[in-house]
């Protein structure tokens, strides 16, 4: 199915995107829906993206997208958590 | 329906055009055209809309597939104002971070395509219009909205309830406007399928039937979603196999002549 239900957040970072160019992130969009690349139904689909690119001209193509499964997606979130969680508190902020 | 001869032309041109949807602006499409001697000199026209997930390269068989039954087919690229000359994938990402393609801008860009249909001067008058998924809901909305033919609704969901609470998109279940279809409906579903679930299709049949819609639903075992999509795991032969045939007798009736 198209679930449609879309999740979004605010970001700021960088990201490595099309042609190996580096481009400022603004935007994340989260959704378990329909792949383009991943064999599987679905998968869980984030976008990094920027709102207010640098390059207006690269448009929608300034973007880096996942498609994890949903096993690897939970994996995903327990290392962005556990690398957090395991910085020194002096760098904590 | 085995005995059905689902290919009538062979012979297809494909190429990208731009047409003008219903509210003047100027969108990209794909259009198929039958070539060759097996082709009717006057044949109708089929709109498809392409899933949510884009205008890609899934769907432009799937329209290459409806030209080979005899019709004169195009695309409407719905992300285009969002997103022109963007992947297909980029273009669908753009769409979905905004809400999705709005109601009224599917209307327009289908009652668009329709019009271009209509000028060509093989045609003979009548269009019908077909989506896959998301498509699957639009075409029903469009059929209530636009002068066609004959619509086909493809395990479209949300035509019946709406999308979850706090979904990020725009649109909603379009139960109320069942009243208003312009067309003879056929729905074709998977019984395996969640979005929409069975008893989604049989409020779907009993609503038009109560309204004296002609609607004609097929249901198919051992299928979920998107039971067409070859390039994905979901495919089910005996359901896509069937469903085409379906396709066939039912433009064939209300498109060809």
């Amino acid at each position: 199915m198209c679930t449609y239900t879309t999740v979004t957040a605010p970001m700021s970072g960088s990201a490595k995107g099309p042609n190996g160019s580096w481009f400022h992130v603004t935007d994340a969009t989260v959704y378990f829906d329909h792949p383009v690349h991943a064999m599987a139904e679905h998968t869980l689909n984030i976008d990094l993206w920027s709102s207010t690119p640098a390059d207006p001209s690269r448009g929608p193509s300034a973007r880096v997208a996942l498609e994890l499964t949903a096993a690897s997606a939970r994996e995903l979130m327990a290392a962005i958590a556990s690398a957090l969680e395991s910085v020194p508190e002096a760098l904590k902020l | 329906m085995r005995d059905l001869i689902l290919v009538v032309n062979e012979d297809l041109s494909a190429k990208t055009i731009t047409i003008t949807s219903g509210d003047g602006s100027a969108i990209q499409a794909y259009s198929v055209t039958p070539e060759g001697e097996g082709r009717a000199a006057s044949r109708g026209g089929v709109v498809l809309i392409h899933h949510l997930p884009g205008y890609d390269r899934g769907q432009k068989e799937l329209a290459r597939h409806v030209a080979e039954l005899g019709y004169d087919v195009v695309v409407p690229n719905l992300y285009w104002r969002q997103a022109p000359g963007a992947s297909p994938d980029d273009a669908a990402a753009a769409a979905r971070a905004n809400g999705g393609k709005p109601d009224t801008e599917l209307v327009s860009d289908v009652a668009g395509a329709a019009a271009h249909l209509r000028a060509l001067p093989t045609s003979n008058g009548k269009v019908g219009v077909i989506g896959y998924c998301s498509g699957g809901r639009q075409s029903v909305l469009a059929a209530c909205n636009v002068h066609l033919d004959a619509a086909v609704d493809n395990y479209g969901a949300f035509v019946i309830g709406d999308p979850p609470e706090g979904s990020g998109m725009t649109m909603t279940g379009i139960e109320e406007q069942l009243p208003n279809l312009r067309c003879p409906l056929l729905g074709l579903f998977g019984n395996d399928d969640k979005f929409p679930p069975p008893a989604d299709v049989d409020k779907l049949e009993q609503i038009l039937t109560a309204n004296g819609k002609t609607v004609e639903i097929h249901r198919y075992d051992d299928a979920a979603h998107a039971f067409f999509s070859t390039e994905r795991p979901s495919y089910r032969v005996h359901a896509a196999n069937d469903g085409w045939a379906r396709i066939a007798a039912f433009y064939g009736k209300y498109l060809a002549s």
